[in-house]
């Protein structure tokens, strides 16, 4: 079971959270100026990288906010959380 | 004394407390301390079991939590039976009923043993190779046969009598093992004040030290150096010290599961407590002190009874004061072999020493154990075994230079000691994720880079001299502080690695066991390289070595080093195979914990349900809630429930526990804005005071939910949401809110639970609730259908929405939990006058079918779109964006030819469709016929008197009238497509 | 019109658990989920605290106050309490952007005393509950085996208060009562 570095509450149990899927895919403030192809890339394509990936966490049984965190997918390290809106804190890794 | 081979003095029993134990109908006696192993011994039984595949006779190989062979039945009591015990591990007491395993009909007579002769037959990759073809024998032949024949022991086959406890604990470190490494870790670590958990399989700690009668530590006896530790230990209020509990699975983040055993030693265990307790254990450090694993030698025979590992005869000589057998050789290619042979004659009994070193290879062992008069013949291969239930002697041989075998000699025996050398247990190291070292001095896989806070310590990490593993474990629990080096009692230390003893003999006829408890030979490991598997992976599966429940702890360097041999590669080539958990076996019991039973999901419970389940309700799963599903009177079947329950609604009064309804409160001045975000309807006009039947999509544009929605306020909404989605729906919204719209001035709370709801439907239901109800006037122009009332009823606060998901006049009755069962009450007994009838979920879905409004997750599967189901004039089209709404114009979702809601009548009114049933056109078209589609809902319709049918249908709207073919158990329905609405289609009845 | 005779009757969802020593269901109490955008949350609201640390509690006499999230708080009194609280909430928090939910009756509680306590909700919860890591004081969201709860430390007896939802409650209860069943024939 992950320990989770929540930004808000600290380390806590994966039993509270729940996972989001690939952070910082963004939904366009138009939606109805994206074209078909972009549209179905922004629903349904995601990473799957060996390495460090960016997810969206939610502290669903804890402080019940959603944050982003950094964790390497080969070994389950987390690298780095950070609050919804905040910046990717490293570049690139994918 | 209790057993003819008990020793007059000595061992960690308790003399002052005999037990008995019954072992396959015997009683047989022992003390207070023994292992059921060490009991048998005593009582002088070597043959415990049959072997696996070839019913060959089996002893007992070790003295410890590795072995292979010595796996009992052990019966505790009613419902407390269990199959696969070690024998080595589990403790002898009163009461105890033991059974040997895998023979029929006995142990000393088994059918099963003509395997053993035919055992030509059975070698590796048996199964794949046999029982291939004819391919209709494997159904009704093979594997019939292949299960009743397969598997150790018989699984219990009744409920499991005892309780089991669960206990999430966090430390500071963690240390696994308690022997003296893990004991010496454990003094250093706890010294500042951290919180420590011991842990070690055993009864007792000590681990080696407790087989240990000559060693002395820091000038005292090691035995009475551990035994301080221990109260040093215990008198620390930081340390939690647990026996008897194994630390077998090695998680992310040092996330250590740890399986305690609290009564299966107690004679009378107290009913409250728990048989066995999981430990999920957060650490913020690990050291492993898991010890090592001494290596079988291999040569042919070597499985027979009274042939054991030479540190197992030091264990029961030492400690348990039982002789294994009088007339002891001690086969070894190390030195740790010679401790066992002095023991074991200082103890009384005859023993004789063979080393397959050179002498001139040997270290000072040799002479220390002839001093003692003890012989000794180095540069000596062991032939075979004779004997068969028990063993006999050696056929030993001197060897020549080059490997040549000399003149054999029989060596009389009862009792063999065999060590091929030493194994770090890595199980838990490589369970973290750590990558192994191949380390050639020991000739042997130790930890190298740890991935997570984890160090091993001592024999686990390769270092078996007594001394340098207390060193060791000082150091790994305190790495900042030098701490003295403790002298202790140079160990025996050191051993040549060999594969398989050289042998003059037919290599073909021999039988040499690599893994005792899968019954792999040496044989069937070469023939799996020779056959071309060439992966350690691969020939472990082919051969099955390493993969019985002993996790190949006494075999794995065996097979590998001969799989090295036979490709002619280096060890560390080979590579080694994946260790996982458990480390050993774990009852079902254990991971279950406390969740079984009333306690294996929450049963969720309305505060009506109590009245229901008075009332005679039947009840189904919705998600965890229990709903009453009808309420059969008297004798009447569910069919007739129904149909009576549906009658009075249409043509009286119903009355329904709508509790289970999701709620979430949305309030805020951006209420309605971000209401017309999440939902396809327009949200912005609607009036305070009003409802709305809205409809949410995921963003991909199919339906993800629905429900009534009443405004309160300009900036308060309650929403309600299907039973099961309510979760999902608010989890929906907040990631909306917080990730993409986060200026938005709005909040979410659940409400479900808040209020008790209680739906009132049917052409009486105003006048029933009319004289309960203040504060708000009920007539049908004050108060019309899709609105929403605060007031009292019973004189409790009320949310009063007039809706109805039936077709009739109806009302929702939103209150307090608290007061949900007695405002029921009081509706119930003013409804008596007018028939009221309490009705269940089965009776609201025929109901809504009849007016066609669709159930999310039976009329939608996630594949389904508003238009679909007919629902696409609710999309207010002048929105800029809504979740959903850019996926509506993708190319799939506005392709002709959609699957799309409709009715069907069947030919046979008196025929119900089963749900599910696929839809074709043509039942004659040749086979493979494409599915058009399928049933959504099929019920029987009192109010229409007859059967009727909702479904998805390939362009159903075009093709009304169309006689279609649904499936029937046996055969095809005619039914004919209508619109997806069978009784009161103008919808009047709700207005009234 | 309040003419039923029963109509102030409540039915707790603990009316029939058998609780072991050390567990106890507590009688109804007034309860608010009240939100307020976290540069709000400064000083107290009618005797509820806003700005002390997320996952930690503090009471003024017998109103008590939850920081649940960033943005979140708990708010717990007297149920007689209930309107008046409402009313001095919206009066203290005036313009200032914020929610006020009654949930008084979503929630259920349940008071786990003792020496023992610790462990019994550890048979369920995952967090450390040593005393320096979840010290009296602390509040937060968290598991009981499938249930979620609230768990709150009141006192170094140590006493703890454990909320759930009110289906949760036979089975949260149920749960603590199996849990305390060695340490209750034990001591
Ligand atoms: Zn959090």
């Amino acid at each position: 079971m992950l320990l989770i570095p929540c930004p808000y509450c600290g380390e806590r149990p994966e039993l509270e959270f729940r996972c989001g899927g690939e952070a910082h895919i963004a939904r366009a403030a138009d939606p109805s100026a994206v074209d078909d192809g972009a549209w179905s890339e922004f629903l349904f394509s995601r990473g799957n990288p060996k390495g460090l990936y960016a997810e969206r966490w939610n502290h669903a049984h804890g402080c019940q906010r959603w944050f982003n965190a950094i964790r390497d997918t080969a070994s389950d390290r987390f690298v780095e959380s950070y609050k919804m809106g905040e910046k990717r804190p490293l570049p690139g890794g994918e | 004394m209790a057993g003819v081979n008990r020793l007059p003095r000595g061992g960690r029993i308790d003399r002052a407390k005999p037990v008995s134990i019954s072992f396959n109908g015997q009683t047989l006696s022992g003390y207070a301390g023994d292992t059921v192993a060490s009991l048998l011994l005593a009582n002088g039984i070597h043959l415990v079991g049959r072997s696996f595949k070839y019913h060959r006779p089996r002893g007992i190989l070790s003295h410890g939590s590795d072995e292979p062979n010595a796996l009992l039945s052990i019966d505790r009591g009613p419902g407390k039976i269990d199959p696969n015990n070690r024998a080595t591990v589990a403790e002898a007491r009163g009461g105890l009923v033991t059974a040997s395993q895998n023979h029929w009909p006995s142990l000393n007579f088994d059918v099963g043993a003509i395997n053993d002769r035919l055992s030509p037959i059975f070698v590796a990759g048996f199964y794949y190779k046999t029982f291939m073809w004819p391919r209709r024998f494997w159904d009704r032949v093979y594997e019939p046969n292949i299960r009743a024949a397969a598997g150790l022991g018989k699984s219990p086959d009744g409920p499991d009598a005892d309780r089991y406890g669960n206990r999430h604990a966090h430390c500071d470190v963690l240390v696994v093992g308690a022997g003296p490494a893990g004991l010496a870790a454990a003094l250093a670590a706890s010294e500042g004040g951290k919180r420590i958990i011991l842990a070690d399989e055993q009864a007792e700690f000590g681990g080696s030290l407790l087989h240990d009668v000559t060693s002395t530590v820091d000038g005292t006896a090691a035995q009475d150096w551990a035994a301080q530790a221990i109260a040093m230990l215990k008198a620390r209020e930081n340390v939690t010290l647990l026996t008897r509990t194994t630390a077998f699975g090695y998680y992310n983040h040092n996330h250590v599961a740890m399986a305690e055993r609290i009564t299966d030693h107690l004679e009378n265990a107290p009913d409250h407590l728990p048989r066995e307790r999981l430990w999920q254990v957060r650490a913020g450090a690990v050291i492993l002190a898991t010890g090592s694993h001494e290596r079988p030698l291999v040569f042919a025979d070597n499985d027979r009874p009274g042939i054991m590992l030479a540190e197992s005869i030091r264990a029961f000589v030492n400690r348990y004061a039982v002789a294994p057998g009088r007339r002891i050789v001690i086969a070894t290619s190390g030195a740790s072999a010679y401790r066992a042979a002095a023991d074991a004659h200082a103890a009384g009994l005859a023993v004789t020493v063979v080393d397959i070193r050179l002498e001139a290879d040997c270290g000072p062992e040799v002479a220390f154990v002839r001093q003692k008069g003890i012989d000794v013949l180095t540069s000596h291969t062991v032939i075979a075994a004779t004997g068969r239930k028990r063993v006999t002697g050696l056929i030993v041989a001197p060897l020549g230079s080059e490997g040549r075998v000399g003149a054999r000699r029989t060596l009389a025996a009862d009792c063999v000691g065999m060590s091929g050398g030493w194994t770090p247990s890595v199980h838990l190291f490589s369970q973290s994720r750590g990558k192994l070292r191949f380390d050639d001095a020991i000739d042997a896989f130790v930890p190298g880079q740890s991935v997570q806070a984890e160090r091993s310590a001592g024999a686990a990490r390769g270092s078996y001299d007594l001394a340098d593993c207390i060193a060791d474990g000082f150091a790994a629990g305190d790495p900042l502080t030098a701490r003295p080096r403790l002298a202790a009692t140079p160990s025996l230390t050191g051993f040549q690695p060999v594969r398989i003893l050289p042998t003059d003999a037919d290599a073909t006829r021999v039988r040499a066991f690599v893994d005792f408890q899968n019954d792999v030979t040496a044989k069937d490991i070469g023939l799996a390289v020779r056959e071309g598997f060439e992966s350690v992976e691969h020939v472990k599966r082919y051969t099955t070595t390493g993969m019985a429940t002993d996790q190949g702890k006494t075999s794995n360097m065996n097979a590998l080093g001969l799989m090295a041999g036979i490709q002619g590669k280096a060890l560390p080539a080979v590579g080694t195979t994946t260790f996982r958990p458990p480390y050993t076996p774990v009852t079902f019991g254990t991971l279950v914990g406390p969740a079984k039973n009333a306690l294996f999901d929450p049963a969720r419970i309305t505060p009506i349900h109590g009245w229901a389940k008075e009332h005679g309700a039947e009840f189904e799963n919705v998600g965890l809630w229990k709903r009453a599903w009808y309420f059969p009177q008297g004798r009447e079947t569910m069919h007739e429930a129904v149909a009576r329950e549906c009658k009075a609604v249409r043509e009286g009064v119903g009355i329904f526990d709508a509790s289970t309804l999701g709620k979430i409160e949305v309030v805020g001045p951006d209420a309605a804005e971000f209401m017309n975000r999440i939902y396809i309807n327009a949200w912005t006009k609607l009036k305070p005071g009003a409802c709305r039947y809205g409809l949410m999509l995921k963003e991909d544009g199919f339906i993800m939910d629905d429900g009534v929605v009443a405004r309160l306020a300009e900036d308060r909404f309650h929403v309600t949401t299907t039973t099961g989605g309510a979760a999902r729906v608010l989890q929906h919204m907040e990631d909306y809110l917080q990730t993409e719209w986060p200026d938005l001035r709005v909040f979410l709370t659940s409400i479900t639970e808040q209020y008790a709801v209680i739906a009132l439907q049917g052409p009486k239901a105003r006048e029933v609730i009319a004289p309960l109800v203040s504060d708000i006037d009920l007539s049908g122009e004050a108060f019309p259908h899709m609105t929403v009332r605060t007031g009292f009823i019973c004189g409790v606060p009320t949310r009063l929405f007039r809706v109805s998901f039936t077709g009739e006049l109806g009302f929702e009755i939103n209150v307090p939990s608290d007061h949900g069962r007695a405002v029921w009450e009081a509706i119930y007994e003013r409804g008596r006058a007018f028939g009221i009838t309490p009705y269940g979920t089965e009776t609201m879905h025929v109901l809504r079918a009849e007016r066609g409004f669709i159930i999310v997750g039976q009329e939608t599967d996630g594949t389904v779109t508003p238009d679909d189901v007919g629902l696409g004039g609710m999309i207010a089209k002048a929105k800029p964006d809504f979740v959903g709404k850019r996926s509506l114009a993708r190319p799939d979702i506005v392709a002709a030819g959609r699957k799309q809601l409709i009715g069907l009548v069947t030919d046979d009114p008196s025929l119900v469709l089963d749900e599910g049933a696929q839809i074709i056109d043509d039942r004659h078209r040749p086979v493979p016929i494409k599915a058009l589609g399928h049933v959504t809902s099929s019920y029987w319709s009192a109010a229409c008197g007859r059967s009727i049918a909702l479904a998805l249908v390939a362009g159903g709207r075009e093709r009304m009238g169309e006689t279609l073919y649904v499936t029937t158990p046996d055969s095809f329905a005619a039914a004919r497509v209508t619109a997806p609405v069978f009784f009161d289609e103008k919808g009047a009845r709700v207005h009234a | 019109m309040l003419e039923t005779p029963n109509a102030a009757r409540r039915v707790s969802a603990f009316a029939d658990a058998v609780s072991p020593a050390g567990i106890r269901p507590l009688p109804g109490a007034a309860r608010f989920a009240l939100r307020l955008r976290e540069a709000d949350a400064t000083g107290e609201a009618a005797g509820f605290r806003l700005d002390q640390p997320l996952n930690t509690f503090a009471a003024q006499g017998d109103r008590l106050s939850l920081r649940l999230g960033p943005n979140e708080w708990l708010l717990i009194g007297p149920e007689a309490d209930a309107d008046a609280i409402a009313a001095e909430i919206a009066a203290a928090l005036g313009t200032r952007f914020h929610t006020l939910v009654d949930i008084g009756h979503r929630n259920v509680a349940i008071e786990v005393k003792g020496p023992h306590a610790a462990d019994i909700l550890n048979a369920g919860c995952p967090l450390d509950l040593f005393d320096a890591r979840f010290p009296t004081g602390t509040a937060t969201r968290t598991l009981l085996g499938k249930a979620e709860i609230v768990l709150m430390r009141l006192d170094d007896a140590p006493t703890y208060r454990v909320e759930c939802w009110r289906s949760f409650a036979t089975y949260v209860h149920d749960f603590l009562t199996e849990a305390a069943q060695e340490f209750d024939a034990g001591t």
